[in-house]
Formats: C-alpha cells, structure tokens, sequence
C-alpha cells in the first residue's frame, strides 16, 4: 500500500445523487442492483453539503451532480448553493426531460455553472426509441434552454451499433444547439450495457467511418465546438487509462452514500466499500481498502508488472472491472491488452455482436434475465 | 482577436490546497502561472489586446509585454479558452 505522502489528492467527485430516472437506457452506467432497498435509502440534503465541503477541503475542484436523473432531487438548488459555497466547479449530468425554466433559473441563480444534456440519437424516434421514454423534444428545448440563460452546454450522446451512422447528424445538431463540448462516449461496457453487449456492439466499418467524420468536423468547425471521442476500447488492442488509474483523480459517491474509485467497482467482489454515513472521505480516499486496492503499481500480475511497452503509468493496467468480468480476476491485466492470456475474449464479444433487443433499464429486479 | 474573453463557463480559481493558479472550465482544469493569471484576469471582453498589453506593461515598470500577452491569448484561443468578445 502506498503512503499517505505518495498519494495524489482528488480533482473530481462524481455524486450519483439519485438511480431513479424517467429514461431507461440499455447502456445505462448504474448497476444492475439499482433497484435494491441499500440504494433508494438516499443521503439527505446535511449528508451532501458535509461531503462537499470534505471534498473541497481534500483538493477536489470538479462536481459532477448526476444519477440517475439528478433533477429527481428536489433539493438540487440547495445542493448547488452548497458546491458554490464550497469553491466547487458544479456540472449538472442530465436527461434535460425536468429541466425546465423555472427549475433551470433556480439553478442558475443557486451557482451551477455547466449543464450537460444527453441526446440518445439526432433522430427523434430513435432518441425515443433507444431512451425507451419520449423524451426528445424535451431534451431539445432543455438544451435551448440552457443556452439561452447563459450556461455552457455540453451535449453527451453514447454512441453504438443503433446510432453510429448518424454521426453527421449528430454533430451538426450539437452545433446548431451551440454547444462548447460534445461527449461522443462510444458504449463501455459495464453495468446495462453488459447485459445489452451483443444488441450494443458496433461494426469497425460503423466506427471508422465515424471518426473521419468526427476528425472532418474538427477541421472545419475548430475549437468553438470541443469534441470529446471515448474510444471503443472492443476495437483498441490497448487499454484504456480507466478513471485515470485506480484511486488517483477521481471518487464516486452513490445514491446512498457508499464511496467507489469508479461507477463500477461494486462489481469486484471482496471489495470492502466505506460510506460517507460512517467515514470521512479524506480517510477512505486515504485508506480504505476500496481505494488502495488497486492504486499505484505494486498490485500487478504480468503481464503489466514488466510491460514490454513500459505504459504502466501511461495505463494504469486498464480496466479493473473489466478485468474481472472477462477473468474472473479483477486484479489481471485488461483483457484488451494484446498481452493478455484473455485478448480472445474480447474478439469472441466483437463477433457475437448482433444488434437485436435491447432489455431496458428498470429498477424492477432482473435478475431472471441474468445469464 | 479584438476583445478577448473567458469562453462561457470559464472561472479563474485559487487552489488553496495545491497552492496554485487554475482556470476551471467545463469539465476541465487548467493549471495557470502568475503571469498568465494576469493577462487572463484582463480578458473581460471590454479591453482590447493593446490595452491588456498596456496595462500590464505600466504594472511591470514598462516592461514591454506585448510579445508574452499577445501569446498566451492567441495559445487559449486555439485551445478555445477565450474568445473574442466581438464575435
């Protein structure tokens, strides 16, 4: 375990405040246990402002308010004041269906200073479709909406097999929205999105033709429109520095208050998980299992312990939760590594792509359609 | 580049715990010098280049700064962290 001196302080801290939502995404991040008592016991209004001010004090500069639908909370405004209070950089991580204006003025007045809205598709019926809610028109007006009061807009839009060959569209529509950022988070594959795995997966075809239309773009547009492409790590043959290396940037605090290194370290079993209810985050960042686990290096196995390409630092091993899904070990290397024992396995999944039905997020149990 | 700006969004901020200068956008976090906290802190959108320029060279004893301001906010353009007021 590293020292406390050797540790990097946070910059980010991603506040699930609630898994509820009015759209049901099959890609959705949360876990597959969202609807499970432990999660709909939210923390209260005191519980977040303390964990603001902890944050804060421990070298956060970034808040990321989302869900679920972070708008299902009503305390929002008052959540926002309290990131203002604390000197927190406050982005608001929404569907944009609640965000309407007396809502949105409310917040812009309480401090919020970014709001990010995700689209499903440019195309209405798909966005609906694939939402599995009407919510299109909505989200477009939100999007207006935040333009027009002042706040920078990013447009988030996950990208797969159902929407990739609507990439001119896709760009076009964040430009004309006058967006700063656009999030082109091509699918990872972690909680909704393992169980839509086959449906979700993407042809290379369908992904280089649309990162040369996203470098087209770049050309012509420039930086007014900051483009943001979340590799397909199914089609890299190196991993990705997931959440910037275990424990080293970032923290994740759930709807009920439990402390994760990222959105889906509940799936690694033995992982001992600290809640803000019982810990301080300075001592969970600092020394809780769930955090030193995986941080820093000493944990490798080959072959990242004597990486031929010397990227230990570079990646960070990958991913942890994917290692454990594909190996059933969550501290071997990333199964997307070429130097993985495990690389075929990541082939195997690109070849049973299908593109069929998707099971949509529901906080009803699922756990029938589990394999 | 007339009347230079922070892009929307875009907050100057002193990290207390790491003692440093940043500017906080969207997403992001910029880690910033003195000298560019300086010129940053200008581009409100009502002074132009020549008078950010002026103004910091009357701070610096007369310094001719035109060079280092003229610069940096030509290098956060590219990176579309400021903008011109006037566009």
């Amino acid at each position: 375990m590293p020292t406390s001196s050797s540790v990097t302080r946070p910059l980010t801290l991603i506040a699930e405040l609630s898994y509820r939502c009015p759209l049901r995404c099959p890609y959705c991040s949360n876990p597959l246990e969202i609807g499970k008592l432990a999660y709909r016991d939210e923390l209260v209004t005191g519980d977040w402002v303390r964990v603001f001010g902890e944050a804060a004090r421990l070298g956060v500069l970034q808040l990321a308010l989302t869900g679920g639908e972070p708008m299902l909370r009503r305390d929002l405004p008052q959540l926002c004041e309290a990131a203002r209070d604390a000197g927190l950089y406050t982005s608001l991580i929404t569907a944009g269906t609640l965000f309407d204006a007396a809502r949105a003025r409310e917040l812009r007045r309480a401090g919020l200073d970014h709001v990010q809205i995700s689209i499903q598709s440019s195309d209405p019926d798909d966005n609906d479709r694939i939402a599995g809610n009407r919510s299109f028109v909505k989200k477009i007006a939100a999007a207006r909406l935040a333009r027009r009061l002042g706040f920078p807009l990013t447009i988030n839009c996950v990208l797969h097999r159902h929407n990739l060959d609507r990439i001119d569209e896709i760009l076009e529509l964040a430009l004309e929205l006058g967006a700063q950022r656009l999030e082109l988070a091509n699918t990872q594959y972690y909680g909704w999105a393992v169980l839509n795995q086959a449906a979700l997966m993407p042809t290379r075809e369908q992904l280089e033709h649309a990162e040369a239309a996203v470098n087209r773009f770049r050309q012509r547009v420039g930086p007014q429109l900051d483009i943001l492409w979340v590799l397909p790590d199914y089609y890299e043959d190196l991993p990705k520095p997931c959440m910037g290396g275990w424990a080293r940037t970032a923290l994740v605090v759930v709807p009920n208050g439990d402390v994760l290194p990222c959105q889906a370290a509940s799936t690694i079993p033995g992982l001992a998980i600290d809640n803000v209810r019982e810990r301080s985050l300075e001592w969970i960042w600092n020394e809780s299992d769930a955090f030193t686990r995986f941080r820093g290096t000493d944990w490798m196995q080959e072959p990242c312990r004597t990486c031929p390409l010397g990227r230990q630092q570079e990646d960070f091993g990958g991913c942890r939760c994917q290692a454990m899904r594909l190996t059933g070990d969550a501290a071997a290397t990333d199964p997307v590594c070429r130097f993985s024992a495990d690389h075929h396995q990541v082939a195997q999944a690109r070849d049973a792509a299908h593109g069929g039905e998707f099971i949509y997020r529901t906080l009803r149990p699922i756990a029938g359609r589990l394999r | 580049m007339t009347r230079p700006r922070l892009v929307t969004g875009a907050r100057l901020h002193y990290d207390a715990v790491r003692s440093q200068h940043v500017l906080l956008v969207p997403e992001g976090i910029v880690r910033l010098n003195p000298s560019a906290v300086a010129v940053l802190e200008l581009c409100d959108g009502e002074r132009d280049l020549d008078a950010i320029v002026g103004t910091l060279s009357e701070r610096y004893d007369g310094a001719d700064v035109s060079d280092d301001v003229r610069g940096l906010v030509s290098a956060m353009s590219a990176k579309g962290l400021v903008v011109d007021a006037d566009v």
